[in-house]
Formats: C-alpha cells, sequence, structure tokens
C-alpha cells in the first residue's frame, strides 16, 4: 500500500487542462474546494492577526498600540473577514464541496459550471472588502454589523466593503443551490435519505438556510449602499425613516447565518465521533431532523439582537421564547454525540481531540446564549465583553474547531499524506487552554460590565483583559503550530491508503487522493448505512 | 468524460430555488414599503396619485403579452418548429424593449421635476413623499434591471437556439429563462399596483 501511494496523485494530475489554468478553469468539485481551502485558510491568519492587534491594544488601559479610529476599523475589518470571508463559506465551501459529491456516491455536484462561479464571486468579494480597507475614507469603522444611521454617515469606505459582502452572498447562494439540487437529485443508488452521512444532512439544512435567508442581507446591504450614495433617508428617524428596521432585515438574515456557521460544524463532528468511537452514531433520525429543526426555528428568532434597541414588549417576549426553542434541538445533538461516546471504543487521535473540544466549548457558547436570550439579563449583558466571548465560543469554538477537526481528518484524505500526530495533540493542547482562557476572561469581565468596541476600559478591568491577552498569545501559538505540522503533513507526511482512520462513509473506499470522477468507471452501489463498521478495519499508515 | 451529464429536472429545480431568492430579495422592498405606507398613508396617497398610471397600464400589458410569447417560443421549440420558436423569442425581446422606453419616458418626467433619490426637491417635501419616491425608483429600477438581464439571457438562448444548441431534444435553457422571465413578470404585478393603485384608496 505504502509504495504504490507514493506515485499516485489521483486528481491532481488527472484532468482536462494542465498547469494554472486547469485550477482556474476547473468545474471539478475536488479542485473547487482545494481552492476554497486555500483561500479561506489565509483569509483566517490574516484576520487572526487583526484580532492579536485587537487583544493587544486591550492589554492596558489608554493607548497601547492604536487610537480609537484604528482600533474601530480593526474590529470591524477582523469581523468582516472572520464571518463573511472565514466562518461562513469554511467548512461548507472547501469540505462541503470536495466531499459532498463523494458522501452521496456522485461525480460532481449538479452544476459544475455555478460552483466555479460561485468561487470566483468569493475571491471577487474578498478583493472587495480587502480594498475597502486600503482605499477611500479609510477603512469602515462601523462594526460588521453595518448598523445605520452610523453606517449611513460615516465617511469612511463602507461602500466598497458592502458591495463586497453583497458579492459574498451570490457565492453562498449559488453553493447553496448547487447542494440542495445535488442532494436531490445525484444519490447514488441505494443511497437513500436514512443512509446519508450525518454532515450531508447538515450541509442540506445549511444550504437551505443560504438559499432563504441571504437574498435579505443582499437587498439590506444595497439598500445601505443606495443610502449611502443618494441619501434617501429610508432608515434616517430624523426623515421619517424607521432605524430599527434596519436592524429586523439585517438580522433576518444575519442570524440565520450563525446557523450556516454551526451547522456544518455539527456535521463534521457527527462524523468524527462515531469514528473514533467505533459505533454507531446514536439517535440518527433524531441528528437529522433536529438538522432541519435548527434551520427552521433558527430562522425565526432573529429579534433577539434587538432586544435593547426599543422593540415593543410583546416583540421581546415572544422573541425570546422562541430563542429557548432553538436550544432544544441543539442540547438534543449534544445528547446524541455524548451517548455516541458511552462504551465506545474511543481513540483520542487528533480529529476526536478537536471534535470532543468543539462540543466542550459550543456547550458553553450555547448556555451563554441563553443567558443572553432571555431578555432580563440581556438588558445588562448587552453590547458587553460577554457577548465578544460568547459568540467567539460558539463560532470559534464552536465552527472554527470543527474546521480544524474537519482539517485534521480529512487532509489525510484530500492529499494522500498524513501529518505528524504529536505535534497535532500539542497544538490541540496549547489552542485548547489559551482559547478557554482568553474567552472566559473576556466573558468575565464582560459581567462586571466591560463594554465591547472601546480601546479605553476603567482600570478595574486591567486585570481580566491582561490574562486574555495572555490567552490569544498561547491560542495562536498553537494555531501557528498547528498550521505549520499540517503543511509539513502535505509536504512529506507518510503516505496513507484509503481509509486511514476506518471510516465508513463512501469516501474512504476510494484512493486517496480520490481520482478524477471519483468513483472510476462504475457508478457505486451503496448497500448498508455510513456508521455501520462491521468489517470496516483501518489501514495501517 | 461523463462528469456534466444531463438533468433536465435537476436543472429546473435549480432554478426554482433561485426563483424563490428573487422573491425575498425583492420581499425586503415590499416589507419597507409597507412600514413607511403605514405610518404616511396621506403621504402616499398624494405622491401615488403623481405617478402616470396610463403608462403603468400600458407596461402591464406589454409585460404580460411577453409572458406569453415567450410561452409560446417554449411551445413552439417543444414541436420543432424553429422559425416560429425563434420569432416569439424576438418578439419577447421586442416589448421588454419596449417596456424599458416606456420607463425611460416615465423616470425622465418625473426626473425633469425634480424627483429622484437624493434630489433637493425630495429632501424638502414630506418625509413619507420623499420615502414613496425613492422606494419607487429603487423597486422599479432594480426591476428593470431584471428585464435588462432577461433581455440579455433571452438574446443569448435565441443565438443558442440558432446554433442548435438548445432544441427540441433540449430546451431546458429556454425553459429556465422562460421561469425567470414569468418571474420578473410577476414582480410587476405586484409593484404595479402597490405603487400606483392601492395607495390612492388610504386617505386617513
Ligand atoms: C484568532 C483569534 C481571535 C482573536 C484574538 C479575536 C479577538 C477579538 C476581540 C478582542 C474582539 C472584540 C473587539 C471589541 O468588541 O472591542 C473580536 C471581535 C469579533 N470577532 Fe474575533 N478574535 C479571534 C477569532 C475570531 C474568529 C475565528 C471569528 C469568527 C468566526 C471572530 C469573529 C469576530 C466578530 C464577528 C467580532 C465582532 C466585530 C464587531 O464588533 O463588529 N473572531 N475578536
Amino acid at each position: 500500500m505504502t509504495e504504490t501511494t507514493l506515485n499516485y496523485s489521483g486528481f491532481y494530475t488527472e484532468g482536462p487542462r494542465k498547469g494554472i489554468l486547469g485550477w482556474l478553469l476547473t468545474t471539478d468539485h475536488k479542485r473547487i474546494g482545494i481552492l476554497y481551502l486555500g483561500c479561506i485558510v489565509v483569509m483566517f491568519l490574516i484576520a487572526m492577526v487583526l484580532g492579536l492587534a485587537i487583544r493587544l491594544e486591550l492589554i492596558a488601559p489608554g493607548k497601547t498600540i492604536m487610537g480609537p479610529q484604528a482600533y474601530n476599523a480593526t474590529f470591524t475589518v477582523h469581523g468582516i473577514i472572520m464571518i463573511f470571508l472565514f466562518i461562513i463559506p469554511s467548512i461548507v465551501a472547501a469540505f462541503g464541496n470536495f466531499l459532498l459529491p463523494i458522501h452521496i456516491g456522485a461525480r460532481d455536484v449538479s452544476f459544475p459550471k455555478l460552483n466555479l462561479l460561485s468561487w470566483y464571486c468569493y475571491v471577487a468579494g474578498g478583493l472587495l472588502a480587502i480594498a475597502s480597507i486600503f482605499t477611500g475614507g479609510g477603512a469602515p469603522d462601523t462594526g460588521w454589523t453595518f448598523y445605520v444611521p452610523f453606517s449611513t454617515q460615516t465617511t469612511t469606505n463602507v461602500n466598497l466593503a458592502v458591495l463586497g459582502a453583497f458579492i459574498l452572498g451570490f457565492s453562498s447562494i449559488l453553493t447553496g443551490i448547487n447542494f440542495v439540487t445535488t442532494i436531490h437529485r445525484l444519490r447514488a443508488k441505494g443511497m437513500t435519505w436514512g443512509r446519508l452521512p450525518m454532515f450531508v444532512w447538515t450541509l442540506y439544512a445549511t444550504a437551505w438556510i443560504q438559499i432563504l435567508a441571504t437574498p435579505m442581507l443582499g437587498i439590506t446591504l444595497v439598500l445601505v449602499f443606495l443610502e449611502r450614495i443618494f441619501g434617501a433617508g429610508l432608515f434616517d428617524a430624523a426623515r421619517g425613516g424607521d432605524p430599527i428596521l434596519y436592524q429586523h432585515l439585517f438580522w433576518i438574515y444575519s442570524h440565520p447565518a450563525v446557523y450556516i456557521m454551526i451547522l456544518p460544524g455539527m456535521g463534521v463532528v457527527s462524523e468524527i465521533i462515531p469514528t473514533f468511537a467505533r459505533k454507531p452514531l446514536f439517535g440518527y433520525w433524531a441528528m437529522a431532523i433536529s438538522s432541519l429543526a435548527i434551520a427552521f426555528a433558527g430562522s425565526l428568532v432573529w429579534a433577539h439582537h434587538m432586544y435593547a434597541s426599543g422593540m415593543s414588549d410583546l416583540a421581546v417576549l415572544v422573541f425570546s421564547f422562541l430563542t429557548f426553542i432553538v436550544a432544544i434541538p441543539s442540547a438534543i445533538k449534544v445528547f446524541n454525540w455524548i451517548s455516541t461516546l458511552y462504551k465506545g471504543s474511543i481513540e483520542l487521535a487528533p480529529p476526536m481531540l478537536f471534535a470532543l473540544a468543539f462540543i466542550f466549548q459550543f456547550a458553553i457558547g450555547g448556555l451563554g446564549g441563553l443567558a443572553l436570550g432571555a431578555a432580563a439579563s440581556d438588558v445588562h449583558l448587552h453590547d458587553t465583553s460577554f457577548v465578544v466571548g460568547h459568540f467567539h465560543y460558539t463560532m470559534f469554538g464552536g465552527a472554527g474547531f470543527a474546521f480544524f477537526a474537519a482539517l485534521h481528518f480529512w487532509l489525510p484524505k484530500f492529499t494522500g499524506r498524513m501529518y505528524r500526530h504529536k505535534p497535532a495533540v500539542i497544538a490541540w493542547g496549547l489552542m485548547f487552554v489559551g482559547f478557554n482562557v482568553l474567552y472566559m476572561s473576556m466573558q468575565a469581565v464582560g459581567i462586571q460590565g466591560m463594554p465591547r468596541r472601546y480601546y479605553d476600559y476603567l482600570p478595574e478591568f486591567q486585570a481580566l483583559n491582561l490574562v486574555a491577552t495572555v490567552g490569544s498569545w498561547i491560542l495562536a501559538a498553537g494555531i501557528l503550530l498547528m498550521f505549520y505540522n499540517l503543511w509539513q503533513g502535505i509536504r512529506r507526511g507518510r503516505p496513507v491508503g484509503n481509509n486511514p482512520w476506518g471510516g465508513a462513509t463512501l469516501e474512504w473506499q476510494i484512493p486517496s487522493p480520490p481520482p478524477l470522477e471519483n468513483f472510476g468507471a462504475e457508478d457505486p452501489v451503496v448497500t448498508k448505512g455510513p456508521y455501520d463498521y462491521k468489517g470496516v478495519v483501518a489501514d495501517e499508515y | 468524460m461523463s462528469i456534466e451529464h444531463r438533468d433536465d429536472t435537476g436543472a429546473r429545480f435549480g432554478m426554482w430555488l433561485f426563483l424563490y431568492t428573487e422573491v425575498i430579495l425583492f420581499s425586503g422592498l415590499f416589507v419597507l414599503f409597507a412600514m413607511t405606507q403605514a405610518r404616511f398613508p396621506e403621504h402616499f396617497a398624494a405622491a401615488s396619485a403623481g405617478l402616470n398610471t396610463t403608462i403603468g397600464t400600458l407596461n402591464t400589458f406589454v409585460l404580460l403579452t411577453s409572458s406569453l410569447t415567450l410561452s409560446l417560443s417554449v411551445t413552439a421549440l417543444q414541436l420543432n418548429k424553429i422559425r416560429q420558436s425563434l420569432l416569439f423569442c424576438s418578439g419577447t425581446v421586442l416589448l421588454a424593449v419596449i417596456f424599458l422606453v416606456n420607463k425611460y419616458f416615465e423616470w425622465s418626467t418625473e426626473i425633469s421635476h425634480g424627483i429622484y433619490p437624493g434630489s433637493d426637491h425630495l429632501a424638502e417635501s414630506a418625509p413619507g413623499t420623499a420615502a414613496f419616491f425613492n422606494l419607487y425608483f429603487f423597486t422599479t429600477g432594480l426591476h428593470g434591471l431584471h428585464i435588462f438581464i432577461g433581455i440579455v439571457l433571452i438574446l443569448t438562448v435565441t443565438g443558442m437556439i440558432i446554433r442548435g444548441k438548445v432544441s427540441a431534444e433540449c430546451p431546458v435553457l429556454l425553459v429556465n429563462s422562460t421561469l425567470y422571465w414569468h418571474l420578473v413578470d410577476l414582480i410587476w404585478i405586484f409593484v404595479f399596483p402597490l405603487f400606483y393603485l392601492i395607495p390612492r384608496g388610504f386617505h386617513g
């Protein structure tokens, strides 16, 4: 096995065109997945540096490395890149593109050309967003939410950033349409709905949200853009407009969007846990339905971001209640992962460690979400760094760690080579410790009343902020070590066979890296479920 | 190399999903319209009375007819009557252009009266009036953009019919363009009464 895989390179060398054009004009879902993956990792690293700069500024009260305007711009750009360019596309566009067709036994997605177009939209949107930092009146300083009236009045370059986000929305919609159609139309023979891997189920739910919610963001951003050009005053209270309406329109998309971020992460974890516990996923249908339930209920709770904005009491009550309902399917998932682990034969390989960190951190983030979802406590916590801690726990500790878990789980499949495990575990440990030190301190200091989005703070918050900043260094060290180790693994890791982890889904039955049309001449016929480990043995590597 | 094997049902399915996103896109504007209309019914009534209903009605007929011609083109193609199909496609494009020309005259009269987003005239008028006309220009502008995209789309498909790439055996591109065109039509069927007719009835 070892000798053959060494000089085998799968879809990397097969394909109609050679060289760089073979990538830029490709319609192969695997290549597009890799293109996305590269861009997404670069974006993450850029935004991470900005995040570290924010933390460094907050190490002590007063001005440390930047003044108020630079601080505002830094957290805004950090937020825009992390949200629109990293976490929303991350798992869906990179791993979804690569794996979804293989998982359902297809040769490609339904619309391969649209798929490539979506990548170009991503690149164009990303370039615009980055250009907005350096051109016009300076980097946008509105926060990633572009709240009116400030966003329609500031002289910084909000126009480009908004336009970039609009185009990124297109990319997201195209991917969503593609995935829903693919899952409906291209499942292999025998791949019934009940045999879909859970990752596919979560992609399915996510794709629906992408289709249903993203256009709302599109029109909202277009309106901000038009407001800035024409000054129409539709959101301007002084001229009869309604700023709260903007917030509604914005969150109608952006709250469901947090499920675009977390659902695929849940899917990744649902693949990893059974594989390393060597047990079928507990409660398959409960997991599948709860994904759809999260997508559905998550679309109805947007206004819980606005308790403090001046909605009617009735609206606050209704949205608070609905918010609590979302916790139910999320909790079902956590319980089912735990039940899958129960009495399993657990192997603590790197992907598993990241998956377990996901559960731990997502649970903390989710419980913090309940404190924010209850209107009474939210009035106290709103716009404090508790909120910042909370959403980093869910988006970074949850979705971000799931992305890292996916990297460790599937990169050997993508490249045919295994990274070294020891540095991976050390990196994981650093990240886990650093992450919790950083954001737990931010949550704590938020409860004490430290507001978010200020470069300066009262001296009594100093101690915890110092701890948080030190945490951010530990975290960053871990992240760098992780990427270095993965890169080394890609370059000269040990070759692996088809199935290094002993997984039972379809991608583990084909070579690593997969060949051009995934399954060779014959379309696969599926005869068993995705978590049926009977007779499946992991290959040595 | 059968990566792109044909799946017409899948293509239509995808198109329907896309149309759904278009509905949501416009619905944001409709929500804004509803909220402002509820707040300033009198201003809306007065402003709406200033729109040119004749051109609006004419355009409604033009657009509905164009939907018919495009559907006929699909039927003709499926019966393998290529010439007829091409004729209907061209007719549709002609009607679409007429729509845009009408719209151009309508807009230019309004603009010549100093009514356009960001104009001083609107900035001085009552808040409801300004909101009405701003929404009017944004909504019909976005709709006009869709008409324009539709024209490009239909012309492209027409070219493909001529070259035989879209044919009785493989009509799905024309079918999808027709679906898109019907949606553009449908949105106008909401836009027209919303702006031209309904607000007039609300005198507080
Ligand atoms: C690499 C480590 C990271 C560090 C050190 C970091 C640090 C921070 C800090 C300190 C803030 C608060 C700024 C303030 O409100 O004053 C912030 C805001 C934010 N972060 Fe991060 N972050 C990191 C990673 C991430 C990731 C992975 C995501 C998304 C998945 C993310 C998304 C955001 C968002 C959306 C905001 C809010 C921006 C705004 O207020 O408009 N961050 N980050």
